[in-house]
């Protein structure tokens, strides 16, 4: 219960480190998450309706890896990233930018495979329409999107609920450094290891909070969407 | 600029499409010139909606060929369809009228006076506003037909375009068609309905089980069908 209070103060109070570790935190999954987006959604779209020899293939794999395991792709994006990996000139290793490529490595596959199956689903509805119109197969992708969109919501908020709640990757990419890459999930495995259990369950509270928060917004700014665009 | 070639006359040599072993089309042959509008009348499955997507380019042939304007390309940009149940885009009626008007084909203000035109023409100059999807059925399937017109189509497909609709909606549909065929738009609309037969067509095309039975000018089809099926479905018997 001491805990608890003392976790409510640290919230309250406006505790820097807490803030600082939120910030850090929004921003990464955030920008994993648009990144991640910009990449999953076109490509989802396009797996939908572009048929080609190994398709089937590669949505199996897309499917798969919709699981893929964060260490493993912490540890690749590592070894990418290290000073003697392809990558390592870019000197990004253990650095924010680090982790939103690394969160977004294993956000693509959720919104792309996901994206995928909305699409396909909506492609059948509109198929004949599209094809009399003439409409092109970039038109389409984009007319699909964006009529899907308020499906697409709720991929989106998959994509960041993994990228929010996720530990390993960014433990690896990051180096969980203190006041530089710390993010909300490392600090509550560090701290609770450290036995600092009023910042970790702080922490632990906000993080369920924004993510309870920001699927709460989403929820309603769909069904506003759905209520003005029918 | 050079006037886009035209797609008339479309004639469908000898035609018939199969799928999964069955016949939806046997031996086809007609011709759709420019003029008054052509009816394709015969009972539901007899094959009206796949002679019309056959035509539009949306359904190919097994055997024979169709030529658009003496050429066999299906990828013609002058021919529209409006479906039995048009998919209204989940956006605005003009958004959905915009999404149809060529990309980069008219400036912005040229676009949107383009826009009002067409719903003022089917009588939803109030609705362009409204997300599609709200509409009535009615209204939907004038949308649908406003959106078709955004092509500047030479033929207009009509499939079944009135046989969800109430008396009054399905004037409203007619009176549109009569305004746009008078305009030297070439309509090919598919229906069961007699009565709008009769008010819109100037050929009638009757078809059952897949093939045509007879074809040409409206009043000698109404006035002394030849084949026995006609003469049928004229009675109101069973066709089948």
């Amino acid at each position: 219960m001491q805990e608890g209070v003392s976790a409510f103060d640290l919230i309250l109070g406006g505790d820097p480190t807490l803030y600082a570790i939120i910030g850090l935190s929004l921003t990464v999954s955030v920008s994993a998450t648009l990144l991640a987006s910009v990449i999953g959604l076109p490509l989802g779209a396009l797996l939908a309706l572009v048929g080609f020899p190994g398709r089937a293939a590669i949505v199996i794999v897309l499917n798969a890896f919709m699981g893929l395991p964060p260490v493993v792709v912490g540890l690749a994006m590592y070894l990418l990233l290290s000073r003697s990996g392809p990558l390592g000139f870019l000197g990004l290793l253990f650095t924010p930018q680090a982790m939103i490529l690394a969160q977004a490595v294993l956000v693509i596959p959720i919104i792309a495979a996901l994206t995928r199956q909305t699409v396909e689903d909506l492609w059948v509805e509109y198929r004949d329409e599209l094809t009399a119109m003439r409409v092109g197969p970039a038109g389409r992708v984009m007319a699909l999107l964006w009529d899907a969109r308020f499906s697409l919501v709720t991929t989106l908020l998959a994509g960041f609920g993994r990228a929010a709640a996720e530990v390993g990757t960014v433990m690896i990419v990051g180096g969980n450094i203190d006041g530089f890459t710390r993010t909300m999930t490392t600090a509550i495995a560090l701290e609770t290891s450290k036995g600092d259990l009023p910042l970790a369950i702080s922490l632990g509270i906000v993080l369920i909070t924004l993510i309870i928060a920001v699927n709460a917004a989403a929820a309603l700014a769909r069904r506003l969407g759905e209520l003005q665009a029918g | 600029m050079r006037a886009p070639p035209s797609e008339l006359p479309i004639a469908i040599e000898d035609v018939s499409v199969r799928r999964d072993g069955v016949t939806i089309l046997e031996s086809v042959s007609l011709v759709l010139a420019p003029g008054a509008p052509t009816v394709l009348v015969g009972p539901n499955g007899s094959g009206k909606s796949s002679l019309i997507r056959l035509a539009m380019g949306l359904l190919a042939p097994s055997t024979g060929r169709i030529m658009w304007g003496g050429r066999d390309t299906t990828a013609g940009d002058r021919r529209a369809i409006v479906f039995q149940r048009p998919v209204m885009l989940r956006r605005s009626a003009a958004a959905n009228i915009a999404f149809a008007l060529r990309r980069g084909a008219l400036e912005p203000r040229a676009r949107q006076d383009r826009i009002a035109a067409l719903l003022d023409l089917v009588g939803l100059a109030a609705l362009g506003a409204r997300p599609a999807r709200r509409l009535s059925g009615g209204e939907q399937q004038r949308l649908a037909l406003a959106r078709a017109l955004a092509r500047d189509p030479e033929i207009l497909f009509l499939d079944e375009p009135t046989a969800n609709l109430d008396p009054a909606a399905t004037k409203a549909v007619e009176d549109i068609v009569a305004k746009v065929a008078a305009t030297g738009v070439k309509i090919v609309l598919a229906t069961h309905d007699l009565g709008e037969a009769r008010r819109l067509a100037g050929d009638v095309v009757f078809m059952v089980r897949g093939r045509v039975h007879e074809s040409g000018p409206a009043k000698s089809f109404f006035a002394g069908p030849v084949s026995q099926e006609a003469q049928a479905f004229l009675n109101s018997d069973l066709v089948i």
